[in-house]
């Protein structure tokens, strides 16, 4: 017999899940939200029209080896590739891995340096996206001592 | 409604270096409050920048961007005296504008 109380904290588990999960709508208008929603690197470059990313030492990751804390995890993406349309940091063991997409322009240097937060140690991807649908990227271990999803 | 934004610009080499701070709870949507029911994802979806009235950078992000967000990109070609305007927008359709010179 389960007693008023029990069945409201589980219910209260289960839409913690489901918001994990993506599965509430949430409001987006431009926003790409099967992107944020992807789980994988993969995933998510392909909700933006990007391949399978093959590894390239023309993207550029700057991202600290130790990160004390995971709330404030200084993340940097920039690319000498030509024709990129799109340049997303992720992070692989986030509980949706893409952080930010920024789009290049020829009028701004592709490169750009932002503040993700990181949940544990994981695999910091930047990828980036060709106008022609491929993709590429430079990953980078970053080791978390405090985690930045916590509560 | 929310706070301005801190906006940095500065020129070197032919090139201006904005350096962008935001004000924004950034919640993520993970995170549950004492009485173990979720707060509700708050963050910043859409980030817009225009370099003399002349849209020059579009970010799109994600709740995992961190709280009071930082953003630094380059934009060739701007001198002294240029208008850089930054616009974000949250998944609440909360939106603030703030411009700062290329000094």
């Amino acid at each position: 017999m389960q007693t008023r109380r029990e069945t409201l904290r589980q219910s209260a588990a289960v839409a913690g899940m489901l918001t994990a999960a993506g599965l509430f709508p949430r409001d987006a208008l431009a926003w790409n939200k099967n992107a944020f929603e992807a789980k994988g690197v993969a995933d998510a470059a392909k909700a933006f029209g990007g391949g399978a990313p093959v590894e390239s030492k023309d993207v550029t990751l700057t991202a600290p080896d130790i990160a004390e804390n995971g709330a404030v995890v200084p993340i940097g993406a920039a690319t000498t590739l030509a024709n990129v349309k799109h340049l997303l940091i992720l992070v692989e063991k986030n509980p949706n891995a893409l952080v930010a997409k920024f789009d290049t322009n020829p009028a701004i240097e592709s490169n750009f340096l932002t503040r993700a937060k990181m949940g544990q140690s994981s695999d910091v991807y930047a990828v980036a996206i060709t106008n022609d649908g491929k993709s590429f990227f430079t990953k980078k271990e970053v080791k978390v001592t405090l985690g930045g999803c916590g509560g | 409604m929310a706070d301005p934004m801190r906006i940095r610009a500065q020129a070197a080499g032919g090139n201006a270096t904005v350096r962008i701070l935001m004000s924004h709870e950034m919640e993520t949507g993970q995170r549950k409050d004492s009485a173990g029911k979720v707060i509700p994802a708050w963050h910043i979806t859409d980030v817009t920048a225009t370099h003399n009235g002349k849209p020059v950078m579009t970010a799109e992000w994600g709740p995992a961007v961190s709280k009071n967000p930082f953003l630094q990109f380059t934009i060739k070609g701007a001198k002294a005296g240029d208008k850089v305007a930054v616009t974000w927008k949250d998944n609440k359709g909360d939106t603030r504008t703030d411009e700062a010179t290329v000094s």
